[in-house]
């Protein structure tokens, strides 16, 4: 199905929840919201379902306007984050409960498949509370899958798992989300979640839209600082320094070799992801030179603060690195890898992804 | 402080019988004195009944606690001299931030120009020396915390000093700035901390020691290095990671190592003879090889995904086992569909036989 917001603005009393905003979402595909919270991501969830009406503008539903049409009356799945589930009835009659009320007589083996797909299936027989909280998100979302509608929403359906649990699941929801069958909004406030699901990312902050596109293309082209810092896990490292004729001076004196002619402001904000920092040097890096604040080890990566000459830095390892703390340690960086913004806040500057595909 | 010793096993049931009738199963650990720990597992795998075990609020229902080598299993948290941290802030609303900190100390009679040294140095360690006389009662959640983390860490002569998810309700972006705080405060007052938490990074970043547990089994004890690059058993290997571990099963004979059809490798002595096994790789350690190199096994690409700083390639070999492969972007990445070969062999492969490593 195609959904398209048009003029979109949400207000509740005086505050403004959503600024005017366009989307036309990617039929038949993955849309991430991704924001921080208070972002604007429930409201704006809330106004494709129909749970709420806009303050100004429409939802137009293939062509269709929808705009003032109750959820009831709309085609629509949706998964929270709180495990929601009928308590008294079964596993197998929570997920039988759209396709009975849609008349559908080969429900039983419907019902079956999908357990199947989602791990349930020895769990048929149970009431949701005897399951584990894993379970039972498993179960909220085989009943949306059953509804087979065509638009599914999911507000932040893995948050409350514990994080192995998250991975098992993210993997197998965006395996079902490739089947192409629905269109997907799944909101989520971990940038690595959205990369993970892929599709088409739309970041939001403070209640406006700021960019939509693909996935890595809105991560590796971010159009502003806003863009950048709300898709960077950890933070992208911001600097702030002064354009020259072939360099960025950043404080402490060091300097990057970066054209920014195109700068109508000598003030630029040099943008660093932590992955751009290595602890190998190699031909044409900067080294910053620094001490350790604290090596984070998150499993399959270190993510090392460092205090350096042009202020804190983050740089992301890959694997389990241990340093003491105040350890002395050299960062190295390609000034090709960095990211520059102006005055504005806008993007001047993206490293190429150096990404060959044949 | 104190050398405190387990020797236990736990079951809230009488006469257990079966591996699920306890709640611990039985394990032999130490914790040395000054040291920091975490107790690392899912939600239901016995880290919060183990750390009530060392606490005093669960007696075990076999075997014994030893703290400096004299029997303890009877006698309650008081008395076992051990201070706690919970999840959430547990503060005196209507004391200023000073009296919080101080009502350990006042409690167990210690000197006030004692108490006044003792909680200016916590207060300044937390950075909250500028708060000292502030009411509790207008803090933030993650103040209110931290004056809980300080109440714990205050009093120098406690055998232990134990945490249960204690940054649960702490800001996301200031956890790193608290995990900096206990790893800096470990490191001046050697206190021993014993650390429950059911998330990777915070056990890994603060542990010296890291105890992985699964159902009631202490599967691992080991630093981050240890736990990453040589999981002791197949659970750790998987937990430890994201994504965990690839298994792949392999098979053992006199010739040597085969895996998906592939003879990898010649067997190493701790290999030899144990014929099904299972080949651990980490998806770090797993790199596109040419067709027939030695070490790598046939597979086809289902999913190649950009994470931004490197790609993650999901294949699957002719068994129907799964690799994924964590690749950097500086190379050609196969997409869906591909054939490729992928290596699994080097010095990071671990082999494990019924879940347990063996080489």
């Amino acid at each position: 199905m195609e959904l398209k917001l048009e003029g979109i603005e949400q207000r509740v009393g005086a505050s403004v929840h959503l600024h005017p905003l366009d989307l036309n979402l990617v039929p038949q595909a993955v849309t991430v919201l991704l924001g921080a919270t208070q972002a604007g991501k429930t409201t704006l969830m809330r106004l494709m379902a129909g749970l709420d009406k806009p303050f100004k503008g429409s939802v137009k539903v293939d062509g269709a306007d929808v705009t003032g049409v109750a959820v009831r009356d709309r085609n629509v799945a949706m998964v929270y984050q709180q495990f929601i589930n009928y308590p008294s009835m079964t596993v197998f009659d929570n997920i039988a409960s759209p396709l009975k009320l849609r008349k559908e007589k080969n429900f039983a083996a419907r019902v079956h498949e999908l357990a199947s797909k989602l791990h349930i299936e020895p769990f048929l027989k149970r009431l949701p509370a005897e399951l584990s909280g894993g379970q039972q998100q498993r179960v909220a979302l085989a009943r949306a899958l059953a509804k087979n509608a065509p638009l599914m929403l999911l507000d932040e359906p893995l948050v409350n798992l514990d994080y192995k649990l998250r991975e098992e699941l993210r993997d197998e929801l965006s395996q079902l989300f490739a089947t192409g069958q629905s269109t997907v909004v799944y909101a989520t406030t971990e940038p690595t979640e959205a990369l993970l699901l892929g599709g088409y990312t739309a970041v939001l902050d403070k209640g406006e839209l700021l960019q939509y596109g693909p996935t890595a293309e809105v991560f590796h082209r971010p159009q502003s600082i806003r863009v950048a810092r709300a898709f960077s896990d950890p933070p992208m490292n911001l600097i702030e320094g002064s354009a020259q004729a072939n360099s960025v001076v950043l404080p402490g004196g060091i300097s990057l070799a970066m054209n920014l002619s195109a700068s109508p402001s000598k003030n630029v904000t040099v943008g660093i992801r932590a992955g751009a920092l290595r602890v190998h040097p190699r031909d044409g890096d900067v080294a910053l030179p620094g001490q350790v604040e604290l090596a984070e080890i998150a499993g399959s990566d270190t993510f090392v603060h460092v205090h350096t000459a042009i202020g804190e830095l983050v740089a992301q390892l890959t694997g389990v690195h241990v340093f003491s703390l105040g350890a002395a340690i050299t960062l190295h960086l390609n000034p090709a890898h960095a990211y520059a913004f102006g005055a504005d806040g806008k993007l001047l500057f993206a490293p190429s992804t150096t990404m060959v595909r044949v | 402080m104190a050398l405190i010793e387990l020797d236990l096993a736990h079951a809230y049931k009488p006469n257990p019988q079966r591996d699920e009738d306890y709640a611990l199963l039985p394990l032999k650990m130490s914790f040395a004195d000054g040291g920091a720990y975490a107790l690392l597992g899912p939600s239901g795998c016995g880290k919060t009944t183990l750390l009530n075990t060392v606490s005093g609020l669960v007696k075990p229902s076999h075997g014994s606690v030893r703290f400096d080598g004299v029997d303890v299993t009877a006698r309650t948290p008081q008395q076992r001299n051990i201070a706690q941290v919970f999840q959430f802030p547990v503060i005196y609303d209507t004391m200023t931030v000073a009296e919080n900190l101080a009502f350990p100390l006042r409690n167990r009679g210690v000197a006030a120009d004692k108490i006044k040294q003792r909680v200016g140095k916590i207060a300044e360690m937390l950075e909250m020396s500028g708060q000292l006389n502030t009411r509790a009662a207008g803090l933030t959640a993650d103040a209110k915390q931290k004056i809980s983390l300080g109440r714990g860490l205050v009093r120098e002569d406690v055998s232990a000093v134990l945490f249960d998810e204690p940054l649960t309700v702490i800001d996301p972006h200031l956890k790193w700035q608290l995990r900096r705080k206990l790893k800096q405060i470990h490191n001046e007052l050697k206190l021993t901390l014993i650390y429950v938490t059911h998330d990777q990074v915070e056990a890994l970043t603060f542990a010296e020691q890291v105890v992985v547990m699964t159902r009631g089994r202490a599967v691992q004890i080991g630093s981050a290095s240890d736990l990453f690059e040589r999981p002791a058993h197949t659970f750790v290997g998987h937990f430890i990671g994201s994504p965990g571990m690839n298994f792949l099963p392999a098979q053992i004979d006199s010739v040597g190592v085969t895996v998906a059809g592939r003879h990898l490798m010649s067997p190493t002595q701790n290999l030899n003879g144990q014929g099904s096994v299972t080949l651990g790789v980490r998806p770090e350690y797993v790199t596109l090889a040419h067709a027939d190199a030695a070490g790598a096994v046939p597979a086809t690409v289902t999913q190649a995904q950009d994470i931004g700083t490197y790609w993650l390639v999901t294949a699957t070999t002719a068994e129907g086992g799964t690799i994924k492969a964590r690749l950097s972007n500086e190379q050609v990445i196969p997409r869906a569909g591909d054939k490729v070969w992928l290596n699994v062999v080097s010095s990071h492969t671990c082999f494990y036989k019924n879940e347990t490593l063996i080489a």
